[in-house]
């Protein structure tokens, strides 16, 4: 029995040891380790296979594309790789050139070259590997076909290496905010050298991005990867930049309990949170208030109608229900998250603002549901509202019940479901209203709008219409950004007008943020360049 | 002994085919794919490209085939198609932590529910076993992301030493084994007072304190042989449960457990990985059960072995 003595002992020790050091995050800032929570475990590190945010945090750090993003403005593009850029001719921005730095190096040494782009356009565009996300590239000539299978012949991709330190992209329409899209790790390099080296290059298998495996070409490596507990990189000396690079590393936490995050943050183990729980957001104003942010960013929310079923092929029964969701009570009391009443489907940014312009009137939504043929909601059927089984969109749905029978004097029935039921469903069209998100996936209205052509995979609503497209190709022909956005706007007005999305709200993110972190300043699509970043103790 | 050992053995290997058969056509027939529970859509190329890779082409019979074929021929547990990684390397990962914190609160829950269930045994009808069985009682209905927080919140917040979550210090594992375990530790409570007091009418018992023995060798060398019997039963199974992780333990404390697989592939409709842990599960509850009964029997000596 002298083993529990001994355990006692052994563990008051600990106790003491422990008590005596910093708190975590003290320790990881005088190390320059910046810790951040992460959500949740990566489903990979290959930018060709990955297609989520939080992925997208870690190969950021792993990778660089031809451009960066500045630290604190949006729509500013600084070199990576590429040290200079620039369409042949401005005027019609249709063929670029990348003029890639001649130090640039993978993390083993080896040069990064114009050849590691083309292996890597080619890559993500072979169809056999089944990338997600190489719609990304489709903005070059012949990469859709060769995507779809039309053509086996890669030539036909109008991607070019002129020399090996330059690339040459031509472009099926003129797009004067390429850089933007090359910001996207669907365009980054990956080492040829690398992924040759341990299986076929089109093996979605293919152990490339193993620890032991994996080269980078960004401001950090990959230092350590535990299942579910973390994710480590470390500061690249091969990096081309990388005097100017102040942390050591970052360490990538998959907490999936956004309470037990917040906690953590509360007690010095973490330096930025992902999130704040809706719960916690009061506590953490009053209590971190200058630790908790709030910051607008490239989101909305919206509800989805099926426009080939029941009632809601009426047009006027959309905006009806449209016009009685009160943004701001959902904004105040149910997210509580100080988001923005969304007046359209685009959140507004630099140079473009929503033409909609849809507010709470339940005056004139009694009077269209009248029009309708559904005074005061008599006679109107009972529909669906379709639902995922997360407490937080029950909340949500339920608030939305409340106001459509208050204001319209209807009845929704709220169909909660599992994630994959529920994305399920509504792609099977098999639902009245859904509700959804979109997260822009660069700095143009372009990623809120073209979703929503005919049998567009994303859009689910059953809704098309032919002028809207006019109105897109229409703008992919134009190169100015001034007359682009406008034609833009027209096509958002005539979208907003047909309602076959209810918007809510525009997105903000919440989230703690360690003093000792300089250098981030908010960012609408919160691609932080950890190249800038520092941490320093107060 | 050795013959029946064999017997339970290929006992266990029925138990497992019947359930891989089992968890193989719940999980085939669940509704969508492990290429639709993403937000953004895919194309039918690439969704037909991804199916090709896994295999899961293929008709369902040929993959039920397939699968244990795999398994014998290459040791193979297939390729999660959410992580994009073996399964063997999954549960190799993840287990570890869960082995560790499960004997942990195993000994939380001995250590604490033996001796309160002997003690209320032996002052039955006092304020001692009520209050013992009441702490029990409690245990069992609180669960334990009520407890997990509420440790956090108290504990976590206030020692230095505690972390909050996280996994890799020594010190991290109080926590959750202590949530974990308390309620198996309340179980344990119950089941040990109601066989101890079952034991402690027999007639040996009866004998032993007439010879003038003291009550705490009564009950120590006398009574606890025969009284553990139905707890060592449970404990075999129970252990199984605890060491092959908790979902909620995991994530309120951040321990890179196993318990989290079962929940999220599920969610995420990854056949390989929710066929490969439920196997793994199945494996270890058939071990625990067969030691649990060896156990029984070197403690019974009227347990026969041969004769079950």
């Amino acid at each position: 029995m002298r083993f529990v003595p001994a355990l006692i002992l052994t563990i008051t020790a600990l106790f003491l040891v422990s008590c005596s050091q910093d708190s975590p995050v003290s320790r990881a800032t005088k190390q320059k380790v910046l810790l951040m929570g992460n959500t949740a475990e990566p489903r990979g590190l290959d930018p060709h296979i990955v297609s989520g945010v939080l992925e997208n945090n870690i190969i950021r750090g792993l990778f660089e594309g031809l451009v960066t993003e500045h630290p604190s403005k949006d729509g500013i593009a600084l070199p990576g790789v590429a040290e200079s850029w620039g369409p042949t001719d401005p005027k019609n921005p249709i063929e670029w050139i990348f003029n890639l730095r001649k130090e640039a190096k993978w993390s083993d040494g080896v040069p990064l070259t114009a050849d590691d782009f083309l292996f890597s356009f080619k890559r993500i565009l072979t169809p056999e590997l089944g990338s997600e996300y190489s719609f990304m590239l489709y903005y070059i000539i012949g990469a859709e076909d060769f995507h779809k299978g039309k053509t086996k012949d890669f030539s036909t991709v109008k991607v070019s290496a002129p020399d090996s330190h330059t690339l040459k992209v031509n472009l099926r329409s003129p797009i004067p905010f390429l850089p933007e899209i090359t910001k996207h790790y669907t365009w980054f390099p990956v080492p040829k050298h690398i992924i040759e080296k341990h299986g076929k290059p089109e093996d979605r298998f293919n152990p490339w991005t193993k620890p032991q495996n994996i080269q980078s070409n960004g401001a950090f490596t990959l230092k350590s990867w535990k299942l579910n507990d973390h994710i480590e990189i470390q500061r690249n000396p091969l990096y081309w930049d990388t005097k100017n690079v102040a942390l050591n590393g970052i360490r990538f936490l998959p907490i999936s309990n956004s309470f037990t995050e917040d906690r953590m943050f509360y007690n010095e183990q973490l330096h930025i949170t992902y999130t704040i729980a809706p719960d916690l957001i009061e506590y953490s104003r009053k209590n971190f208030k200058d630790m908790t942010r709030n910051e607008f960013y490239f989101g909305t929310y919206f509800i989805r109608c099926n426009v080939k079923k029941g009632p809601l092929q009426d047009v006027r029964i959309r905006e009806a229900l449209s016009i009685t969701i009160n943004q701001q009570d959902i904004i105040d009391f149910v997210t509580m998250g100080n988001q923005s009443p969304a007046a359209g489907i685009v959140p507004p940014f630099a140079g473009y603002n929503s033409p909609g312009n849809i507010k709470f009137d339940p005056e004139r939504a009694k009077k269209l549901l009248g029009d309708a043929g559904y005074s005061e909601g008599n006679g109107f059927p009972k529909i669906k509202f379709l639902t995922t089984d997360r407490e937080s969109s029950k909340r949500l749905a339920e608030a939305l019940q409340a106001m459509w029978k208050k204001y319209l004097g209807i009845e929704i029935s709220i169909q909660q479901m599992e994630w994959t039921s529920y994305l399920n469903t509504m792609m099977s069209k098999d639902y009245d209203l859904a509700a959804g998100g979109w997260i822009g996936d660069y700095m143009d209205p372009l990623t809120f709008l073209d979703m929503w052509i005919k049998d567009g995979g994303n859009n689910r609503t059953n809704w098309s219409n032919e002028r809207f497209e006019e109105l897109l190709g229409e703008a992919e022909k134009t190169a100015g950004q001034k007359e682009r956005y406008e034609i833009l706007g027209r096509a958002e007005k005539l979208f907003l007008d047909e309602r076959p999305i209810l918007p809510i709200y525009w997105y903000t993110r919440n989230y703690l943020i360690h003093n000792h972190v300089k250098g981030w300043d908010p960012l609408i699509l919160d691609n932080h360049p950890y190249k800038f970043l520092d941490l320093v103790a107060d | 002994m050795l013959k029946y050992i064999l017997q339970r053995l290929l006992q266990g290997l029925l138990v497992m085919a019947a359930l891989y058969t089992i968890v193989f056509f719940l999980v085939g027939w669940m509704p969508g794919d492990p290429f639709s529970s993403n937000e953004k859509n895919i194309s039918p190329e690439v969704r037909e490209n991804m199916k090709k890779a896994w295999g899961l082409d293929k008709p369902l019979w040929q993959q039920y085939l397939i699968y244990p074929k795999n398994l014998i021929t290459e040791g193979s547990l297939g390729v999660s198609t959410e992580k994009n990684r073996p399964v063997w390397d999954i549960i190799l990962q993840s287990f570890p932590a869960s082995l560790i914190l499960g004997v942990s609160a195993l000994f939380i829950a001995v250590g604490i529910g033996v001796p309160i269930g002997i003690l209320s045994a032996t002052k039955k009808n006092t304020a001692i076993d009520y209050g013992g069985m009441a702490i029990a009682m409690i245990g069992i209905c609180i669960p334990s992301f009520i407890i997990g927080p509420v440790l956090q919140l108290t504990l976590a917040a206030k020692i230095p030493a505690l972390k909050i979550a996280g996994w890799g210090h020594p010190l991290d594992i109080i926590l959750p084994s202590i949530t974990l375990g308390l309620g198996t530790a309340a179980y344990l409570a119950r089941l040990t007072r109601g066989s101890m007091l079952e034991i402690l009418n027999q007639d040996y018992i009866r004998t032993a304190k007439a010879k003038g023995l003291k009550t705490f060798s009564v009950v120590i060398k006398h009574a606890l042989r025969g009284g553990l019997l139905p707890s060592v039963a449970f404990i075999g199974p129970a252990f199984a449960a605890l060491i092959s992780g908790s979902f909620i333990v995991e994530t309120i404390f951040q321990v890179p457990g196993m318990g989290q697989h079962f929940v999220n592939a599920a969610i995420k409709r990854d056949p390989f990985v929710l066929r490969g842990v439920v196997l793994f599960y199945g494996l270890l509850i058939v071990f625990m059960n067969l030691a649990a009964d060896l156990i029984a029997a070197a403690l019974n000596p009227r347990i026969r072995l041969e004769k079950t």
